[in-house]
């Protein structure tokens, strides 16, 4: 593992199982009566967040505390930042307060490689979301729901997404979510195919490793999980496309088209969701789609990250007891 | 009376020669010349060029004297062997007036290290709605040849078409900034195989080639000359190309950093590789070459834009476009045109002084190294390699794409009409 988190680009196949793994065990602090861990005591995580995000804050923060971390939150909004501190400034200040670890989201593509390769602090940083480019815990998220859904809890454990097929479909020019997947789902053995009105998939798409698809409806049938993604319904003033009726009808998910999905394939969705828009309430509430359990899985996702790039060398848990094991075996085997 | 003589020089890059130089003019040039009391310059395995001519120069004074001045432009100049920069006018206040163009004009001849030929705005404020007075900036003392909006684009169709017509009057040329301002809203980068990958929004080369196409139509339309500034993708190389083939009156530059660099180097979000137009593929940067090579591009332009530190120590989206490039040039110009075989020194003495002086109606520049030519000299030292250190910049700014990367050649000396400007490397 490398010292900072910036791209799921950089992760290979076996940190993201590492990861992956790591994460099925902190989700067992979960079913704890008592959900915490003393891993980073005496560690001071900065959630630095330059754009609003209360769903990705609060994962980050919900991990953070879980490990014992002292978290300080930093909002962008009514801080120097808004005076015209920059990014630099604001970073050295609050290292010099003796930080750890910086939780970076930044609107600027970029953001959190510069503050991480541009010698202005020494701290791990991690991207949780840079404007365009990437959101690697997005990812790993996403794959440890999908991992769980399609393999099962425990027979997942040190195993990839070999031959599994995803679907991405909805804004993928502006989708960092997008990204981060594609190179993770990819690094993970699985293939890709991005869905979109040509309009919304990005020039140069090309020499990314999957497909690119117009129609989602040639792709369902062969799909093991759709992921849809957030349309901005401010997208079509610029003439992304015509209307938000017509981008539902060509491009959302709804029953009907939900039904042709194999019967063990899932629906993903980051989240918020435009019901309505790209998803339908009746796909967005049916136990075949797993919106939910990503969020659980984004705070057991992030303290596996946390752990692994600040926590050192030590097992993140004692090894489980063989009958709690076995139980929670049956208890995936029943989950699918 | 000052005397000079330069001994041994290979002149154009041709055989040895002694170089006389008396009162700011070439007294003689020939073999085994008598020095005669003159102050002797050994020039043995150096090549001696016309004063190199710059078409595209930002000085930043009025308005930015944080990032250069006037002065500390033309120091950079001289370092780099310019005798003449063409000042760009997107100065504070806008060099739309003839009162900001005299000034510009007058500073560059008080401080003596080059000749500073501002180029008057296009468009009042550069806001591509209503002619300046092009006229005044001709007849004031700066004697404004070179119109531009550099920065922006002359977008609208009828205004560059009268721009053009305009100017037609007294021999006027306008410099185009070519970019599609719709297609290029929000752009950061090349829009390509990179971008996609970073998130950074996309400067599409038809941005570029769209404003090229209807220019070179709108030249060949009213019977105008056009120039085009830093031609930066081999689509705008092939519409140059086929205007010429046409009979088309267009002149076009390009810029050392894209003869060089790629927006692969964009993967680092450093933004000292930020600037405008972008950093375009391998396959653009061979097509420029090659147009260079054969005159499809005219001349070498810096579009020497310094910006202070703090605008380029920050995130990408953020940072100012532009890079400095007066001091290295012509090291960047031997390292790909040079040391490639594209062109020999004859050729980069046309494509970096001769032509650009012509297009820009620089008198006294570009002229050939002959009796009775005023004395506007440079002489490098191609032999000479070393890594750019910007520490050693005479220009106030640092923002070098080039830091620590180890390029061919250096000035040594630079003559201004017979004063030397830069000795041993040094500015005087």
């Amino acid at each position: 593992m490398q010292r900072h988190l910036i791209s799921a680009a950089d992760l290979t196949r076996d940190d993201a199982v590492l990861i992956l793994d790591t994460a099925e065990e902190m989700a067992r602090v979960a079913d704890r009566p008592i959900k915490k861990l003393p891993t980073l005591r005496g560690r001071t995580v900065v959630n630095l967040f330059f754009e609003d995000s209360t769903r990705t804050r609060i994962s980050f923060e919900a991990a953070e505390k879980r490990l014992s971390a002292d978290v300080i939150n930093f909002t962008a909004k009514g801080s120097s930042v808004s005076k015209g501190e920059s990014l630099k400034d604001t970073a050295q200040t609050l290292e010099a307060m003796g930080v750890d670890a910086v939780v970076i989201r930044h609107g600027a593509s970029g953001a959190p490689y510069r503050l991480a390769n541009s010698g202005w602090i020494d701290s791990a940083v991690i991207n949780a979301g840079d404007g365009t480019h990437q959101h690697p815990t997005q990812a790993l998220l996403d794959a440890f729901t999908l991992r769980r859904r399609l393999l099962g809890r425990e027979a997942a454990l040190g195993r990839d997404l070999a031959g599994r097929r995803v679907t991405v479909v909805g804004d993928i020019l502006h989708s960092r979510v997008a990204r981060s997947n594609v190179d993770l789902l990819h690094t993970l053995g699985a293939e890709v195919v991005l869905v979109a009105p040509p309009t919304l998939v990005p020039v140069g798409v090309e020499s990314w490793p999957c497909e690119v698809s117009y129609d989602l409806d040639s792709t369902l049938a062969k799909s093991d999980a759709v992921m849809m993604l957030r349309v901005q319904r401010e997208r079509m003033n610029a003439a992304f496309f015509p209307t938000e009726r017509e981008y539902s009808r060509r491009y959302g998910l709804d029953g009907e088209r939900m039904a042709r999905m194999p019967e063990h394939a899932v629906v993903m969705h980051p989240g918020p969701m435009v019901r309505g828009m790209e998803i339908t309430a009746e796909v967005a509430d049916s136990p075949r789609c797993t919106a939910i359990e990503q969020v659980t899985a984004g705070v057991s996702v992030r303290m596996a990250v946390l752990y692994l790039l600040l926590g050192g060398n030590e097992p993140a848990l004692s090894r489980q007891p063989s009958a709690e094991r076995t139980a929670s075996t049956a208890h995936a085997a029943e989950e699918k | 009376m000052s005397k000079t003589l330069i001994r041994g020089a290979k002149v154009l890059g041709g055989d040895p020669r002694d170089v006389l130089v008396e009162d700011g003019v070439i007294a003689a040039v020939g073999t085994a010349l008598d020095a005669d009391g003159a102050e002797i310059v050994e020039a043995a395995g150096k090549v001696l060029l016309p004063g190199l001519v710059d078409l595209h120069t930002h000085l930043r004074e009025p308005g930015r004297e944080d990032s250069e001045t006037v002065l500390t432009g033309t120091r950079a100049a001289a370092s780099g062997g310019y005798t003449a920069v063409f000042a760009m006018a997107n100065t504070f206040p806008v060099a739309d007036t003839a009162g900001v163009v005299e000034q510009v004009w007058r500073l560059g001849r008080e401080h003596g290290y080059c000749d500073v030929r501002p180029i008057g705005a296009v468009t009042v404020g550069l806001e591509g709605k209503k002619l300046a007075e092009l006229g005044a900036m001709h007849e004031s003392a700066a004697g404004v040849t070179v119109f531009s909006d550099d920065g922006k684009c002359v977008d609208d169709a009828v205004i560059m078409r009268r721009a053009l017509e305009y100017v037609k009057a007294f021999g006027g040329v306008v410099a185009q900034h070519a970019q599609e301002p719709r297609l290029t809203e929000g752009a950061q980068m090349n829009e390509g195989v990179v971008s996609a990958e970073l998130g950074l929004g996309g400067w599409p080369a038809v941005a570029e080639e769209s404003i090229v196409a209807r220019d070179v139509l709108l030249a060949e339309h009213v019977g105008s000359r056009v120039h085009i500034c830093h031609l930066s993708t081999a689509g705008s190389v092939e519409i140059v190309r086929w205007a010429k083939s046409r009979g088309i009156d267009v002149t076009a530059e390009v810029t050392p950093h894209h003869l060089l660099l790629t927006d692969e180097l964009v993967r680092s979000y450093d933004p000292v590789y930020k600037v405008n137009p972008p950093l375009r593929t391998e396959r653009d940067v061979r097509a420029l070459r090659e147009a260079l090579a054969d005159g499809t591009i005219d001349i070498v332009a810096t579009d020497h834009a310094p910006h202070p530190h703090e605008d380029k120590d920050c995130e990408w989206p953020a940072a100012a476009m532009g890079m400095v490039g007066l001091e290295t040039a012509l090291s960047v110009v031997q390292a790909t045109m040079i040391d490639t075989g594209l062109l020999d020194w004859a050729g980069v003495a046309d494509r970096m002084s001769v032509a650009p002086a012509r297009i820009g109606a620089a008198t006294g520049h570009g002229r050939p190294v002959s009796v009775g030519e005023p004395a506007n000299l440079t002489l490098v030292d191609t032999a000479y390699r070393g890594q750019v250190d910007p520490a050693g910049f005479a220009s106030r700014s640092r923002n070098t794409p080039y830091a620590g990367r180890e390029l061919p050649g250096r000035v040594t000396h630079t003559w201004l009409r017979g004063k030397a400007t830069l000795v041993d490397g040094k500015l005087t």
